[in-house]
């Protein structure tokens, strides 16, 4: 009842009770008069009824302002101060109350604004305080990630469940899934890392650090390796305790060991061959040779034959090793000093060094650094030492024969490459150039080892001389080195967008995801959003998904570098309508996995999480339909978006454009399926605290109250 | 009469040298190509010593060894093997198995002779 109404009714109330009572008195008095006088009264009053009215209204009029006058001054007051407490308190803490009422009222009115000013002042300085604190985190969090991103290790921190908290962008391209590999799920916050590395063997490392917990041992981390498709991956676990000593969750450091594994079974394989291998050959040389010095009186016949094993072992020993350094030789230099570097970088190099001692250097026509052909021509070096020591052996020959200007190319040689300074001029003798090359110079500015050009040849396996054509009056200067072997090269690992480093440790906190999901409040839960197009709109008539798009929702977040986008060969003709709308062509999907190798990647994709699409009964018939023939089934609980925004404002719109306009969502890439999957989890994101407001808090109050708007209705 | 020395090795560059020398040192040599064919020569002549390399065709060494140690008949003989196999846990399992001596390519033939001598004379 309003406050007005109900003041109002006061005060008719009030006023018939005065009536009634003045009317009581008088019929009292009216009881107790004998008949003469109630004659007189009569008479009295006959005549005068209006005059009686008027009285009493004179009366009650008075009385009744006054009683207003009160009711407006303290209940009515009252209840206005307790509605505005309450605006403060549950809506708006800037709200104030108005100052009504007695003067009582008005000074309270007062004190409960100076309370409130204080309450306020007080959560800005909160609140400011934990913007600071949260600032100051995220800057360690960021420093952090700049860190992680820098490791080539991978790097991933799991809580205890084996969930994993933080990754860096090394471990999400390490274990990314490979098409025709073993469906695991791709590297994602919230999810579990026993779907992406071999479950048996973490349990395992997980139970010997325990053991060495219990143990108080130094050094509780556990090792382990693993193959993954062709790559040989090595792994660290090492446990994560809380301050009270309780272990929390591990960190795992994974390394691809493939190239180092095969380096070192090829150094085996070299050692082995140089001792074992010659062990033979060597033994029936020795016995050979000892026995003709033993008996040297010796028949020519047997003497013949001992000659012939001699020489015949010898051959044999010599091809041994030939083969044996030809097949391993890069093995034989330290490798970890040196650095892969393109022939051509090593000529610019060369050039800056050489005009740092005043000799021009001028590339020969036909080899300009920046030609193609030499873009494959590979060198395995210390770049450093080289271009010092070879920058003092020109300034040396320089200074020598006066050489101001200096031509240099490089040429592909077999297994080398040789790299060609000319002068015009004649060339240094051979003794001086010995001389020059056994020179030290000082390797590093501060380095106590000073080495000559001679060592850093051998340690590259290089080589050196002059060459002089005395007729043309024209010289040069020959180094030359090994190439390197295309398959020594690496691709550097490709950076992706965005943040590289990809962590959330709310999920330390996150309770076990297999337990009942229907009482999970609707923020927690993690969600697969996504979206798919097709050939067309009636699955059960042979139209085909042609894509797949997807994101993630974490702890409220939508993970856009965590998304699954997968064209796919629909095996059939797209109509040319709707190709108008998503924009694939039948060329750009020729040649793209059929839906039965894609729906298993999706399923591990989504595994353990909601499922939420845009009008999701048309997604979910598609997917359903390919169950049989792709062993695949998306069991897990479902959310329509289209249902939900209809559940907050029935009577809207709700196409994807008009709630995303709605809500204030920014619609980028639409009719592409990641795009929309995208708009949608957005959408998503904005409608649960909608959903909130109407009571709607878990999955299983969603869930219901979807199934009872209009729109759940319609069936595909 | 004169010792028997069986010589089992698939190479005969150092078959050679091995049956001059004992021929030399005035042993009665019999030579043998693989395992099995040692294993025949060991039956048909029970020589007093057998020079047994690891690597032989069709059945090794070891396996060689091993049957010679499960004939009681054969309790005496000594078996002396040879190999271009230098580990350890070779070394260890031709010891294992019941050798008398294990000696690594490529040898003294001096130490070798020394050796031999050093078995047979002790019978």
């Amino acid at each position: 009842m309003r406050p007005r109404v109900r003041l109002a009714l006061w005060l008719l109330a009030l006023i018939v009770l005065l009536a009634g009572l003045l009317a009581l008195a008088g019929g009292f008095v009216w009881v107790d008069l004998d008949t003469v006088e109630r004659a007189a009264l009569t008479e009295l009053v006959s005549g005068r009824g209006m005059l009686l009215v008027v009285l009493g209204v004179l009366v009650l009029v008075p009385f009744g302002v006054l009683v207003r006058q009160w009711l407006v001054s303290y209940p009515e007051a009252v209840i206005r101060l307790r509605e505005d407490v309450d605006i403060m308190h549950r809506a708006h803490p800037e709200h104030r109350v108005a100052l009504t009422g007695g003067s009582d009222m008005r000074r309270l009115g007062e004190a409960v604004n100076a309370f409130a000013e204080a309450h306020c002042a007080l959560q800005r300085e909160v609140k400011s305080r934990i913007e600071e604190a949260n600032a100051r985190l995220e800057q360690e969090k960021n420093r952090l990630a700049a860190l992680m991103s820098e490791l080539s290790q991978s790097v991933l921190m799991c809580n205890s469940e084996g969930r994993i908290l933080l990754y860096n962008g090394s471990a999400s391209q390490l274990l990314e899934p490979q098409a025709g590999g073993p469906a695991r799920a791709p590297v994602g916050l919230g999810r579990s890392i026993f779907g992406i590395l071999d479950q048996r063997l973490i349990v395992h490392a997980l139970e010997r650090i325990r053991q060495r917990l219990r143990q108080n041992c130094q050094d509780p981390a556990a090792h382990f390796v693993t193959a993954r498709g062709d790559y040989l991956l090595r792994a660290q676990m090492a446990p994560l305790l809380d301050h009270q000593g309780e272990f929390i969750g591990f960190v795992l450091i994974l390394e691809d060991i493939t190239r180092e594994v095969a380096l070192d079974s090829r150094r085996d394989a070299l050692l082995q061959q140089l001792t074992e291998g010659t062990r033979a050959a060597l033994g029936n040389i020795r016995a050979a040779a000892e026995t003709m010095e033993r008996f040297p009186e010796m028949d020519p016949g047997h003497r013949r034959r001992f000659g012939e094993v001699i020489s015949d072992e010898a051959q044999r020993l010599s091809r041994h090793l030939e083969q044996a350094l030809s097949r391993h030789a890069d093995l034989l230099h330290p490798q970890w000093l040196l650095e892969d570097m393109l022939a051509t970088d090593l000529m610019v190099a060369l050039q800056r060094s050489f005009a740092a001692v005043g000799i021009t250097t001028r590339y020969s026509s036909d080899n300009s650094p920046y030609q193609e052909s030499n873009d494959s021509l590979w060198l395995n070096l210390d770049s450093y030492s080289l271009v010092q020591a070879m920058t003092q052996l020109m300034a040396t020959l320089a200074d020598a024969l006066d050489i101001r200007e200096v031509t240099i190319d490089v040429a592909a040689d077999g297994h080398f490459a040789r790299l060609s300074i000319g002068w015009q001029g004649p060339a240094p003798e051979p003794e001086h150039l010995h001389e020059w090359e056994q020179r030290p110079f000082r390797a590093v500015a501060e380095g106590p080892a000073a080495s000559s050009l001679r060592e850093v040849l051998e340690s590259h396996g290089g080589e050196i001389w002059c060459q002089g054509d005395t007729v043309a009056g024209y010289s040069r200067l020959c180094l030359q080195l090994p190439a390197t072997r295309s398959e020594v090269q690496i691709p550097a690992p490709e950076r992706g967008q965005g943040r590289p480093v990809y962590y959330d440790f709310d999920l330390f906190n996150q309770p076990g995801q297999s337990t009942e999901l229907d009482d999970r409040p609707l923020r927690e839960l993690t969600y697969t959003v996504f979206d798919t197009e097709t050939t067309g709109l009636s699955p059960s008539e042979g139209d085909e998904i042609i894509s797949i798009g997807a994101v993630r929702i974490v702890n409220g977040r939508v993970l856009v570098q965590e998304c699954f986008e997968q064209l796919v060969d629909p095996h059939r003709q797209v109509p040319r309508e709707s190709q108008m709308i998503h924009g694939l062509t039948p060329q750009m999907l020729s040649g793209q996995p059929d839906i039965t190798e894609v729906l298993p990647l999706f399923q591990r994709f989504a595994e353990d999480t909601i499922l939420v699409a845009h009008n999701a009964a048309f997604d979910m018939r598609f997917l359903q339909l390919k169950e049989s023939q792709s062993g695949t089934r998306f069991i897990q609980p479902v959310l329509d978006t289209l249902l939900l925004s209809a559940l907050v404002q029935p009577a809207e719109g709700h196409s994807l454009e008009q709630i995303a306009a709605r809500l204030g969502v920014q619609v980028v890439g639409r009719h592409t399926a990641l795009g929309d999957a995208m708009v949608t989890g957005h959408v998503l994101l904005k409608l649960i605290p909608l959903l909130e407001e109407r009571g709607v808090h878990t999955l299983k109050q969603a869930r219901e109250a979807s199934r009872n708007t209009a729109y759940a209705k319609l069936e595909y | 009469m004169s010792k028997t020395v069986l010589i089992a090795d698939d190479e005969p560059n150092i078959v050679i040298s091995l049956e001059f020398l004992l021929r030399q040192a005035g042993y009665r040599v019999v030579v043998a190509q693989d395992g099995e064919d040692a294993l025949e020569a060991i039956r048909r002549e029970t020589p007093d010593l057998v020079l047994l390399d690891v690597m032989l065709p069709r059945l090794s060494g070891f396996d060689v060894c091993q049957k010679i140690r499960e004939n009681p008949d054969w309790r005496d003989m000594r078996v002396l093997m040879l190999t271009a196999k230098g580990r350890e846990v070779e070394v260890s399992k031709g010891l294992a198995l019941g050798a008398d001596a294990y000696i690594t390519k490529p040898f003294s033939t001096q130490e070798l002779l020394a050796e031999i001598e050093s078995h047979l004379g002790r019978q």
